[in-house]
């Protein structure tokens, strides 16, 4: 199983009045064929961006100023909309958070299914409508509704339209930007089960952005924390929400109280993420970390080892050599 | 249905409202009718004959006001417009307006349309190429273009392509006087060449609006999700303007439009004015110079109606565009 | 569950809470935009001759016919004579008090009504909301030039006053309508609701949290009214219908064409007055676009960055 999405070193630049701002920078992740990954964050540590960056989606003032996306063993980086076309949405697709947003306001479902599927060369009219009503079963919702318009349908029915919309051609990697962030929390753990399922009747790798830790940490194989525009640490889901390494990542998780587990007074993590524009020199988490050594604001650490995981905290470091 | 019946409702109720102050400015006024149309006619007629006349444009004098509201209200609507008194002494106010109405339905309301269209076009197309050398140029052309007085438009065309070029083409009239009106070729010809100076003033200080307004709106537009998905989806880039961008884009600026045309109307008062084009606004405008009320009533709402008609149109036209208006009625 | 984190990197989104803007980002903003500085520039050059006539001409009474009239323009009359014996520059120059003040007196009242009538009509909502919106859209909808046509003619030969009056009742009704809807998207923001849950009275609620917010909005609809003040009296003085003995650019526009200026090889008489009507136009129009470019980000120019084409 090789990897289906390599990133390298991707940096991503806004530019401002004051000079350009890194709101990604210098990151790198891997998906193998299959796999689910989560990439969580709170708001502002430029998750979203990055995610954008991938599917070759910014727009200005936001560029990508360094690094690779390998998509299959093609780096996306230099290639222009007119080459990205032809593997857009067949290998990869985008799901997006509002589906009230994201879905075009005057066109109806089915028109906005058909509008892809014309667009990649599928003209035959039968097999269009087949191909929709199938994928619209596949994620339960009536086919009559193709003819609906979005203001129609009801939140949850949106989101797995769009979900039914990313599937069409059954693409190799679907990449979600926070797709349950607007529903209730029941129909969040549904939305949840069913792109599971869907992932593995169907075999596509998903990254999924969001700022819920612990929501998609039941379903994901493996996890990358962002912070400050930088992943803090990466690896297999189960080690990294057992055991977390990074003291962020702790942090953030001892931010959500077990419903089963005794009773903990709460914590939060004092203090505020950095300012992009003027990132702190060396580890940009040092400013609130409880656990930080004078070191630690010398220079930006590299990853070390903590098992199946790796984290950018120089806690790990001294006796292992840096991983990277 | 809702929908509709809310549009007509208020159709309605703005004609109302337009014949009332109609009927009510000139009770208001100092002088009288009774004073001008002595004076129009010279002290000629009878006052019978007077009365008669007055009469028939709902001035009655011994019905308290309220029967002559609704006298009027009643003639007004059924197209009873009575005689004029100005110029065109006796002439029926329906025949004058029969004869301009076509000419101006014509010039104003082809070029008009031809502004907004050509208009949103360039502002479709300035919008989506954001940041390249039309969209650095266009908006401050159109911004001052749009500040232009429509009748010092006018004069300047006239003034350099008719009185510098020695009458190429022509600043007056709708056609040659030695001209006798036919469906045939060359009097059409001579038609449009009276129709180009006027047309083109329309054109020119109207379209920039079009352009700034629909321009703003696609950069707004484009900001949306819905785009940002057109693109990922693969969709070639045209289709994304188009479908995606300008449909969506489009719908503030067409009751932009509509709430537009009462400048649009006073632009084409002024423009048929100045190149003494006889349509309604150059009616409007000698019944003004004479005081023909009779005419001057009909006229404005006639207007009324014309702005109303054009309202609904848009409102129509902006719900089968717009799934969600159909909605909420 | 993520509230416990605290976040505070937002971006400058369209659409984000309003904060009370300090005056200085405007003005700095303003300096900035080419478009405004041509703007404001016209406008004082206008304002100048408005205020101090005599600093641009000897003339002091320029309606009398004290000249040769049909002049060409020369060293001793600029812009040459009227074909009554007038010296057009000087009429130029004294036509610029009137335009002015209908400009800045007609636009003001407008902008008075607008925002009384359609932040009232959003603020109370309900049936006061609906009675507001039929008045407003009525009178938006209501052809407006043959209006005042009708309005001047019966009223006599227009004074000042009469055409004043007859601006700020049709010129409004436009205005009213953005406000409105500008104001029915910040009822429901969270700044309000402090401010009821405070037990502020709805007038002041009104007045010091909602009415800041919208200045913007608000000069943009001043700038706007103005324009149309401007090139509304023009055209109502250029048919006749305003005082033929004032002394204003639309009255000499009058005359001009009453006396078949391009006709008879005198263009100045016509060009002179019109280009001025022009001019000042243009500077509302410039100072309109360049503010609102200054308060939706989204519409000003946009910057790039370089980026990678190449991968390592």
């Amino acid at each position: 199983m090789g990897a289906v999405l390599e990133v390298e070193g991707l940096t991503v630049e806004y530019a401002t009045d004051s000079g350009p701002v890194r709101a990604v920078d210098d990151v790198s992740l891997s998906v193998d064929a299959g796999e689910f990954l989560g990439v969580v964050g709170e708001s502002g540590c430029g998750k979203s961006t990055m995610l954008f960056a991938i599917a070759k989606l910014l727009s200005p003032p936001a560029a990508i100023t360094a690094g690779a996306v390998r998509f299959g063993g093609t780096d996306l980086v230099p290639m222009s909309d007119k080459q990205l076309a032809s593997l857009r949405w067949t290998r990869m697709s985008v799901v997006m958070q509002s589906a009230m947003n994201a879905l075009n306001p005057v066109a109806s479902i089915g028109g906005q299914f058909r509008d892809t599927m014309v667009a990649h060369g599928v003209k035959n009219r039968d097999e269009v409508h087949d191909r929709s009503v199938e994928m619209m079963r596949l994620v339960g919702i009536d086919p009559i509704h193709l003819k609906s318009f979005p203001h129609q349908l009801s939140g949850g029915m949106r989101q797995r339209a769009m979900i039914a919309m990313a599937l069409l051609f059954t693409p190799e990697l679907v990449i979600m930007d926070e797709p349950t962030s607007a529903l209730d929390v029941v129909a969040q753990r549904s939305l949840m089960v069913q792109i599971k399922q869907l992932q593995e009747r169907l075999g596509f790798a998903v990254v999924f952005v969001t700022h819920d830790m612990s929501l998609v940490s039941h379903f994901s194989d493996r996890l990358a924390v962002m912070y400050a525009g930088q992943v803090v640490e990466t690896g297999p889901t189960r080690p990294v929400f057992d055991q977390p390494a990074h003291p962020y990542t702790r942090g953030l998780l001892d931010a959500f109280p077990s419903i089963t587990g005794p009773r903990v007074p709460l914590l939060g993590i004092p203090g505020r993420p950095p300012e992009l524009r003027d990132p702190p020199p060396g580890c940009r988490f040092a400013p609130r970390c409880p656990l930080v050594l004078p070191q630690c604001s010398d220079a930006p650490p590299p990853f070390f080892e903590a098992g199946p995981a790796q984290a950018r905290c120089l806690l790990l470091a001294p006796k292992a050599t840096p991983h990277e | 249905m809702r929908f509709v019946v809310r549009r007509l409702g208020f159709f309605v109720l703005t004609l109302w409202a337009a014949l009332t102050l109609n009927f009510f400015i000139p009770r208001f006024m100092p002088g009288s009718p009774l004073d001008a149309l002595r004076a129009r006619t010279h002290n000629r007629l009878s006052p019978d004959a007077l009365n008669q006349m007055l009469t028939s444009f709902g001035f009655k004098p011994h019905e308290n006001w309220f029967a002559q509201y609704l006298h009027y209200l009643g003639n007004m609507v059924t197209g009873q417009w009575g005689v004029s008194i100005g110029a065109t002494l006796g002439t029926p106010v329906r025949t004058l307006i029969g004869q301009a109405l076509p000419w101006t339905l014509g010039l104003v309301g082809i070029a008009t349309v031809l502004a907004f269209l050509i208009g949103s076009l360039i502002g479709v197309i300035a919008g989506w190429r954001r940041g390249g050398k039309l969209d650095s140029i266009l908006p401050p052309v159109f911004v001052v273009t749009s500040a232009l007085p429509y009748f010092w438009v006018g004069l300047m065309l006239i003034l350099v392509f008719s009185v510098w070029t020695n009458g190429w083409l022509p600043s007056d009239f709708n056609y040659d006087s030695d001209l006798l009106p036919e469906w045939s070729g060359p009097f059409a010809a001579n038609v449009i060449k009276h129709g180009i100076l006027p047309a083109a003033t329309i054109i020119l200080t109207s379209v920039g609006g079009w352009v700034l307004t629909m321009r703003n709106n696609m950069i707004t537009t484009l900001a949306e999700d819905y785009v940002r998905m057109g693109r990922a989806k693969g969709l070639p880039n045209r289709r994304i303007m188009l479908d995606y961008a300008a449909r969506n884009a489009m719908l503030p600026n067409l009751s932009g439009f509509a709430m537009s045309l009462g400048f649009v109307i006073s632009g084409a008062i002024l423009v048929e004015y100045v190149f003494n084009y006889p349509g309604l606004g150059y009616l409007l405008y000698n019944a003004v110079q004479n005081t023909d009320y009779p005419l001057m009533q009909a006229l404005f709402m006639l207007f009324t109606v014309a702005v109303l008609l054009a309202l609904l149109v848009c409102d129509f036209v902006i719900a089968w565009l717009d799934p969600r208006s159909r909605a909420k009625g | 569950m993520t509230a416990l984190l605290v976040d505070t990197s937002k971006t400058a989104a369209v659409g984000a809470p309003p904060t009370r803007r300090r005056g200085g980002g405007v003005v700095r903003a303003a300096l900035r935009s080419r478009k405004a500085m041509v703007g404001l520039v016209l406008f004082a050059i206008f304002s100048v001759m408005a205020i101090a006539p005599e600093l641009f001409t000897s003339v002091r009474q320029p309606n009398r016919l004290a000249f040769d009239p049909s002049l060409h323009p020369s060293g001793d009359h600029w812009l040459g004579t009227t074909s009554l014996g007038q010296d057009i520059w000087a009429q130029l120059v004294y036509g610029t008090r009137e335009s002015l003040v209908i400009a800045l007196v007609a636009g003001f009242f407008a902008t008075v009504l607008s925002v009384l009538v359609g932040v009232s009509a959003a603020y109370l909502g309900g049936i006061a909301d609906e009675f507001l919106s039929l008045v407003t859209n009525v009178f938006l909808v209501l052809p407006t030039f043959p209006l005042i046509i009708v309005l001047a003619t019966y009223a006599g030969k227009g004074t000042l006053t009469v055409v004043l009056i007859v601006l700020v009742v049709t010129g409004w009704s436009y205005g009213a309508n953005q406000m409105r809807a500008q104001t029915l998207s910040l009822r429901n923001r969270d700044f309000l609701e402090s401010a009821r849950v405070r037990g502020e009275r709805k007038l002041y609620i009104i007045v010091v949290e909602i009415l800041p917010t919208m200045t913007s909005l608000i000069v943009a609809n001043f700038l706007g009214a103005a324009l149309y003040s401007v090139l509304t009296a023009a055209g109502l003085q250029f048919l006749g219908l305003g005082d033929p003995n004032s002394i204003s650019w639309g009255t000499m526009l009058y005359w001009s064409q009453n006396q078949q200026a391009l006709q008879t090889g005198m263009p100045l008489w016509s060009i002179a007055p019109g280009l001025c009507v022009a001019l000042l136009g243009v500077s509302f129009a410039l100072m309109n676009y360049a503010f609102d470019e200054i308060s939706n980000p989204a519409l000003r120019p946009v910057k790039k960055v370089r980026s990678r084409g190449r991968s390592a």
